[in-house]
This record gives C-alpha cells, structure tokens and sequence, in this order.
C-alpha cells in the first residue's frame, strides 16, 4: 500500500466517521431502549386505574395476583367506596372490591372481579434498592388515561429508608423509598417498579410546596417489604393496625438512642426494658437515630414479636417484645370513611422538632393533633354490582368481612384433618409425665380443669368467669387449655368470636405462621398454623392485658384412635419454660348425661 | 474536522476505495465496541459518582425556624481537609447555632468563616482536626456543556436527617445563562453564569447543594430559590463552581488580593498602595464595612518600628475617619508619593498616631 492510500484511508475513515460520532446512536442506548419498551409493555398491563362506581374520584392501583388482588393507597379507596371500577390497559373496566385497609400505612387491597388470570407484577425487595437506581412510576396522574393506558415517568431513586411524619396519626410513611420521578395527583395507589420491572413500592405521597399540587422531584413510595408484613393482615379483610412499642425513645447528646419513657403495661417493660436503656438495634437493625427507630417501628403490624437488643451498663440484653397497637380501637374504625383522592401531602416538617420524636403518636396528656377530616360516605356506596353484593360484608372492625370467612374457612379445613372432634365433648384425660420427670394427671371436664403435677393439685373451675394464674405463673395454662379442647371440638361455635388475624414469624423468629384470633368470657387467644403446611403449631393465650401470655407449643403430635392430639407440648410464660409434657395416654370419655 | 482534497486526487482514488470498505467496516465495527464499552462505564459511574459525592455532602440546620415561608436547613459540601464548607449566603447562618450534620450524622457546631453576598456564598467551617473528612478539590472542577447528564445533591425538604443521605436527582444541562432573577420584590445580587436544569432542583433547603457530573466531577453549587424576573416561574439553576472558586479560597485563605466583584469600585490600576507595603496585613474583608483591623504586623517594615499591632483599629487618616477596610485602601491610595500619612489606631481604649512615609509606587 502506498502511503499515499494509507492517508486517503485515514482522513475518509476519520471523515466519514466524525459525523457518525455525532448523529449515529449508540447502540447500547439502542438497546437499552429496547429493553426498556419490551419491560413496559410487559409491567403495564398490571396496572390499575381506580374510579368509584360512578366514574368519580381516581387514582392507580396494581395487581400482584393471578385472581385479581390488587394494592392501592388507603386514601385512594376510602374516596370511591366499597365497590370500585378498575381499568387496565386491555381497554376493560372490571369491578372490584375492598378487601382490607390499613389506615397508618395508607395501603388497600382490593380484588378485582371477572377473571383468573388477570396479568401481575411481580414482588421485589425494597431492601436492596439503592440511590441511584432507576424506577418507573406507572399510573394515572391527572386522570390522563381515558383508554386506561398507564402514564410511564422515570428517574431514579432520590433516598431510601425515608421517614415522612404522619399527617395527624395516620398515614405515616415510614422506612418508604423517595424517587425523583413525577409522581402527581391521580398516581397514588400506582407501583413502583425497578428496572427490572419487579414491584418495590406503592406511590402515594410527594412533597408539594408553594409551587402547587403538582411534582417537585420528591416523590415517595410504600416499601414492598412493609406491605409484604402487612400482606396476611389484608387479606383477611381486616381495618388493621401499626404497632408501638409503649416506650418513647429520643437521642442523647452522644447521639445514642435512649428509652426516655416506658409503659409499664408494656410488654417492653414486663421483659426488663427501663428508662435510659440504649436501644441497640431493632428486628435486626442497628438503630442510630430516633428516625430511624421510628423506620423499623413504622413497618410492622401489631401483635408482631421482634427482638430487640438495648444496652444497660456496658451489658447487652437481647428480649423479643410484642409490639402494641398504635391506636385505639375506636380511632381505628372511624378510618372506614373518605379521604381526599390525591398523594397526601408530606406534613410541614417544621411542625415538629427534629430530635423529639417518640414514634408512639402524642405522648399523655398531649393533645392529638387534628385527624383527617372523614366526609360521609357519597353517592358512591350507594350503587353495589347485584352479581357481586355477596362480596361485600359489612362488620365492625373490618374493611370487608367476607374476605376475613374465606381465610377462616381455609385454617378450620387444617383443623377438621386433625379427625372428628365434633362428638369429643366428654371429659379428656392426659397422663404422662413432664421434662422435670413429675407425673402428672390432666383431666378436662364441661365442669373444669384440673391438674395433678407431682405432689400438686391446681384446678379451674368453669361454673363461672373467674379465672385464675393456674398453675401459678403459667399465664393460666388450665384455662387455656380449656380453650383448646373449645377449638377443637366446637371451633367458632365455641368462642364469642373468631377470626382470621393475618400472619406473623412464629414467636418472632420461627416460621411464618396463619394466626386465628378468639374471644372466649373475655380472655383473648391466638392459634397459629405453619403457613407452609398448615401444621397447628401452638397457640397463646391470655388472662389480660397486663400479665404475660401463656404460650403453648406442640412440639409432636400422635394418632389416638383416630384423632390427632400432640405427644408432646411445652408450655411456657414471660419468656420461661414452665414445663414440657410428655403425654403417654389421651382418652376422651363419653360425655355424662345430666343426674337428673 | 473537515477534509479537503483536490477533486482530480479523489477521482482517481475512487476504484481502489471500494476495496478497502471492508476495512472501514471493520473499523466502524471497532468504534462501536469502545462506545459501547463507554456506555457500560457510564452506568457504572452513576452510582460510583453518588457514593464519591454522598460523603462530602453537610445538612445545616440554623436559624428561621417557626417564620412562614423560611426554613431553617440547607446544604453545603465540604470543600478542604481543615472543614471548611461552601454554602449558599443566607438568614440560615444567621444564627449563634449554626449545625453541621455530616452523611454519616456525626453533628458539628459551624462558625462563619466569612461570605460573598454578590455571589450568595459563604463559607463555614467546623472543627474536624484530625478526621481527614472527604472534601471536594476546587481546583479539580469542570465547566459542562449544554446537554451534560447531572446528578443533584441537597437536604431538600430536610426530608434528611442524622445519619440519611441527601437526596438525589436526575437531570440534564438545559442551558448556560446569565442570571435574571428576584426573590421576593427584589432583583437578585448575582447576574453572572448559571446553569439551567431541567430537574426541579431548587426546592427549600437545597440551595448550597451540588451539580456533579454523571461521572463524578463537580459541576456547581445549587443556588437559593429564585424566580425568573421575565417569566414569574421558579428557576432551577446553579451557580458554576468556576464563578465560585476564587471567591471560596479567598475566604479560606484570608488573603483578597484580587477584588472581583462589581460593587468594589477600585481597580486593580488605581491600587498603587497596598496596606501590605508599610507591613500591615488587615484582616479578611468579608463583609460591606468591615472595620479596619489589623490582622498582623509583619517583621521589620515601617509598621512594626512605628509599633503597630495585630487587633489594632485603624480609625482616621490624615484625621480623616475611615470606616472600613476599604475605606482604609482608598484613603491610603490618596496619598501622594514624599507625602507623610498619619494613621490613628484604636488599642483597648487608646488612641495612639503613628506615621508613614509614602513612598513611590515602585520602592515596594
């Protein structure tokens, strides 16, 4: 080659070139492009737009479920009523209803009607989601989408593990992803999906400032993860609760974390938690602030076990607590009503000072801050699908109690494979002998409970509705006992009330367990079931409020003549083993007709 | 570029050409696998960007707290090993209790080092002898084209606290201008450059936060919330860093031997007399009137024999009053070589005359 072509080769590469450099796409833009059209058009059919039955009020929602389960924001169907119009992006409007709410976490499930196969996003971790990461917010804003086609906006994610105060006690956002991309009025209720199209969150709430009701850059999302604890507790219909611990922690000049006030009804307080403890972390995470305290606390229901680790002295403890409902009943059910349709805005942050947090709502004696105010229900329950009215049953401390006998029906059929208890109403008989190797003798009479052990006799009589500590610091084993042979010959027949609760880690740290909740003369009790399995794995059982559990664990289970009853069973109370029973023998004897 | 051959020269290469597009395909070929190496290193640099960034970040927390329509945060980044950080000049500083609390929440009380009000800029410092905390190189900053992807950092909203992150954004480089703004009624005092973004990154608290390159260079400093004077709608700028520096490393430094700024009516022409020459250094002249103290007297010039000394206030020259540091170098440069200038000084509750002997210009 001469050299001559070797520079007419350079100079034509170089000329032609330079303006492919300028104007020629890259073709990993090209292919992200691509990819992300590809991605959209396979999240968006999952996609919901949410009206009232009359076509009023709106927001967004998104499936996670094959059978139409669908989430939303709480302030998004507290506007349009029980029955709502759902759009997706086939062009269709379906029908739906409320499932169950969560007034605090300003989550809604809804079911949407007429199908099985209805498309769904899929679960992510909102744990792993970093700054930086890109996200697509998919949804209704401003009611654009008349053929029910979603508005796609994309940016990135501005913060993790946000805290965003309550606007009065409710709808606090809590341990939530804050994203850059426009979240407006209309997509409230929408998902929140990384790039790889997984659902991390649920859209519900911007920053809006003197600029107006529209986006700013400062959008946040419900974690997936929060929604996952509350996911049982949804379905089974319920108007469910948050959770305090009954301590108010603040910061300390050195920047640790301190208990500056406690219950003493807390269970926080009964495992040995005081004043001035440092709290070293929570549920597994270290804690470093009081938001971040406020975080943990934020996403979790009531009635949930976590552990907890706090400092006293240079000496660690770790103790698993109960966590309380944040509100009072009461309070909770008047958030059955209407809100307004909009991302809420984030509450002045000015109100409150910075390092005076407590994270239990206001403190005693301090006045609650103004609630949302609760228009009457409109036009929108009035008009009710005939085919579907069934759906809908209305119920005191329920969104939607024909969801909450779906999942009763579903934990009794466990129960009924256990075998027919049904004409098990005699008196039963357990002998064997404890991990202690006391013989003891438990008979179980439509009169009373009673029980030898050793040298000691303990009985609980059921003439009336005095019951008592039996065996002393058992939490009241005999009664809750009683209540067991309740459960398994009479189920619901045999409580004041049964229902399904939702699901929680077995004791804070076991297996997810379905838990069914039971009122009997007033004690309260709680039966827990292995969700993998549906196995009957224990249960707890209450004298009141203020004194422990009686924890009962059925650590194997054997056939006697045709029923399953467990071989061995520990029984334990305020974090102690009272005994561990061995059964050897279980007979029921025919019940006794009346002496007269 | 732009090639020019003479037409005859490319006719006759035409037949040979054909037979090297191979080559040149192969070349193309080649020049799409380096951009698309880029591309990956791109998105690779976004997050490495943040976690460069993150931790140079400050949340300040001052005064304005319970006034409507004020805040009391806003964002600074740190900007030399000794703590100093560059923020935006405002009623947030204007407080005995200033905080500075770094990404990791470790919390530090902040003192004023000094300020530019015509740029909107101070700088404050807080006592980190011996963290060896992150700080942005100034001397490292880039200027960026129209179209440049950024990154936004600030305490927007305080939505921040303690150990949290700032937040961040996405956007891009919409436009270079001059600024035309208002606060309020009033016209802003900076009308030099700024960036335009396309991101809504001037919300409460922000200002004093940072544009940085998607790769990780520093760009500007997001300035306070302004409305366009033209258009009445919200502005979303930053003052480029570049507009900044000299400003900032004067304030660190102390030493403001090149007055910039418009208001300063002296030029450096009409400046033949420099305090420095007879010995005297003042201190920083931060602000509008700052009085005329000395700073330090440097060895065997005329101040030290005539017994100046550092806190000194220079009160009068030539029985004149002088009220300022500037006041000070315009009476100074006055005076007429041979002349003898005599300066009164306040020392506690003294006053005590000294003179000089102005020499030429050229004798310094």
């Amino acid at each position: 080659m001469k050299i001559q072509d070797l520079i007419f080769f350079l100079a034509a590469a170089v000329a032609v070139l330079e303006p492919l450099r300028v104007f020629a796409v890259d073709p990993a833009v090209k292919e992200a492009e691509t990819k992300r059209v590809e991605l959209l058009s396979s999240i968006a059919p999952s996609v919901v737009a949410v009206f009232g039955q009359t076509g009023q009020g709106g927001g967004s929602g998104v499936l996670i479920s094959a059978d139409g389960y669908a989430l939303s924001n709480f302030h998004v169907t507290s506007s349009v009523g029980d029955f709502m119009l759902c759009g997706l992006n086939d062009g269709n409007l379906y029908d739906a209803v409320i499932v169950g709410i969560d007034p605090t976490g300003d989550v809604a499930l809804i079911k949407l009607l007429g199908r099985d196969d209805f498309p769904h996003a899929v679960l992510g971790d909102s744990d792993a989601v970093q700054v930086g990461d890109w996200v697509y917010v998919i949804g209704n804003p401003f009611l654009l989408a008349t053929d029910f086609h979603p508005t796609v906006t994309y940016g990135i994610v501005s913060g993790v593990h946000r805290y965003q105060y309550p606007a009065g006690t409710f709808l606090e956002y809590a341990d939530c992803l804050q994203v850059d991309a426009s979240i407006n009025p209309g997509n409230s209720g929408g998902p929140l999906f990384n790039a790889n199209g997984e659902l991390i969150g649920i859209n519900g709430r911007a920053s809006f400032e003197k600029r107006g009701r529209v986006n700013i850059g400062a959008g946040y999302a419900i974690s997936i993860n929060q929604i996952k604890h509350f996911m049982d507790h949804l379905r089974s219909g319920r108007i469910v609760d948050h959770a305090t611990l009954g301590a108010v922690v603040s910061s300390r000049s050195d920047g640790a974390v301190v208990v500056s006030n406690i219950m003493e009804e807390s269970e926080a307080f009964r495992r040995g938690l005081l004043e001035g403890d440092e709290i070293v972390s929570f549920a597994g995470r270290s804690i470093r602030s009081v938001n971040q305290f406020k975080n943990i606390l934020g996403i979790y229901p009531k009635g949930w076990k976590l552990p907890l680790v706090y400092r006293r002295d240079e000496e660690k403890h770790e103790i698993y607590v109960r966590l309380r409902a944040l509100h009072q009943e009461a309070e909770l059910l008047s958030q059955g009503g209407n809100a307004p349709p909009q991302p809420m805005p984030e509450p002045d942050p000015e109100e409150k000072p910075e390092q005076e947090q407590d994270g239990q709502g206001p403190k005693k004696g301090e006045p609650r801050r103004p609630q949302i105010p609760i228009p009457a229900h409109g036009a929108a329950a009035a008009k009710v699908p005939e085919k579907y009215r069934h759906l809908l049953v209305k119920k005191s401390g329920f969104a939607n109690y024909y969801f909450n006998q779906l999942e009763q029906t579903r934990i009794l059929g466990w129960l009924d494979s256990l075998g027919n208890y049904a004409n098990a109403e005699g008196t039963w008989n357990l002998t064997g002998r404890t991990d202690r190797d006391q013989a003891f003798d438990l008979t179980m009479a439509p009169q009373g409970v009673g029980l030898e052990l050793g040298e000691q006799v303990f009985v609980q009589t059921l003439d009336d509705v005095q019951f008592n500590d039996e065996p002393p610091d058992t939490g009241g084993f005999l009664i809750a006992l009683h209540q067991l042979k309740q459960m398994l010959v009479r189920h619901e027949e045999g409580f004041a009330e049964l229902y399904y609760l939702g699901s929680e880690p077995l004791d804070g740290f076991g297996p997810q367990v379905d838990v069914l909740a039971t009122t009997f003369e007033g004690l309260e009790s709680f039966w827990y079931f292995r969700k993998s399995d549906g196995r009957f794995v224990g249960f707890n059982s209450s004298l009141d409020e203020q004194t422990d559990d009686c924890e009962v664990r059925f650590l194997s289970w054997e056939n006697w003549q045709g029923r399953q009853f467990p071989k061995d069973f520990q029984v334990r109370t305020a974090a102690r083993d009272f005994a561990v029973f061995h059964v050897e023998k279980f007979a029921i004897a025919p019940p006794i007709a009346p002496a007269d | 570029m732009k090639t020019e051959f003479p037409a005859q020269y490319v006719d006759c290469e035409r037949r040979i050409a054909s037979r090297r597009l191979s080559r040149l395909a192969a070349f193309v070929i080649v020049c799409g696998m380096v951009l698309q190496y880029s591309a990956e290193l791109f998105a690779e640099s976004t997050r490495s960007t943040i976690d460069h960034v993150l931790p140079r970040m400050v949340k300040i927390f001052g005064s304005g707290k319970g006034f409507k329509g004020f805040y009391a945060y806003s964002t600074g980044f740190l900007v030399s090993p000794e703590g100093h950080i560059a923020t935006v000049w405002s009623y947030v500083l204007d407080s005995d209790q200033v905080t500075v609390v770094l990404n990791d929440g470790r919390r530090f009380s902040a003192s004023v080092v000094g300020a530019e009000p015509p740029l909107d800029l101070a700088v404050i410092k807080i006592d980190s002898e011996g963290l060896q905390l992150p700080y942005f190189d100034l001397n490292e900053v880039e200027e960026a084209d129209l179209g440049t992807r950024v990154l936004a950092f600030s305490n927007m909203f305080k939505v921040a606290t303690g150990d949290e992150p700032v937040s961040v954004m996405h956007g891009v480089i919409a436009a270079r201008t001059n600024l035309s703004a208002r606060r309020g009624r009033f016209q802003t005092p900076y009308t030099g450059p700024v960036y335009i973004l396309d991101a809504v990154t001037n919300n409460p608290g922000a200002g004093g936060g940072v544009i940085a390159s998607r790769s990780g260079n520093l760009l500007a400093m997001i300035g306070k919330e302004l409305k366009n004077t033209d258009s009445n709608t919200w502005l979303n700028y930053a003052v480029p860093i570049t507009e900044l520096r000299v400003s900032i490393d004067q304030i660190i430094t102390g030493i403001f031997d090149t007055p910039e700024s418009e208001d300063q009516e002296m030029s450096i022409a009409e400046e033949m007399y420099r305090p420095e020459m007879w010995g005297m250094v003042l201190v920083p002249d931060v602000v509008f009137r700052t009085p005329a103290y000395i700073d330090a007297v440097r060895p065997g010039t005329p101040a030290e024999t005539a017994g100046l000394r550092p806190d000194d206030l220079i009160l009068f020259v030539n029985d004149k009053l002088v009220s300022s540091c500037r006041a000070f170098r315009e009476a100074i440069n006055r005076q007429e070589e041979g002349d003898t200038m005599k300066v009164v000084v306040r020392r506690g509750d003294q006053l005590i005359a000294v003179e000089f002997f102005v020499p030429s210009p050229e004798e310094r």
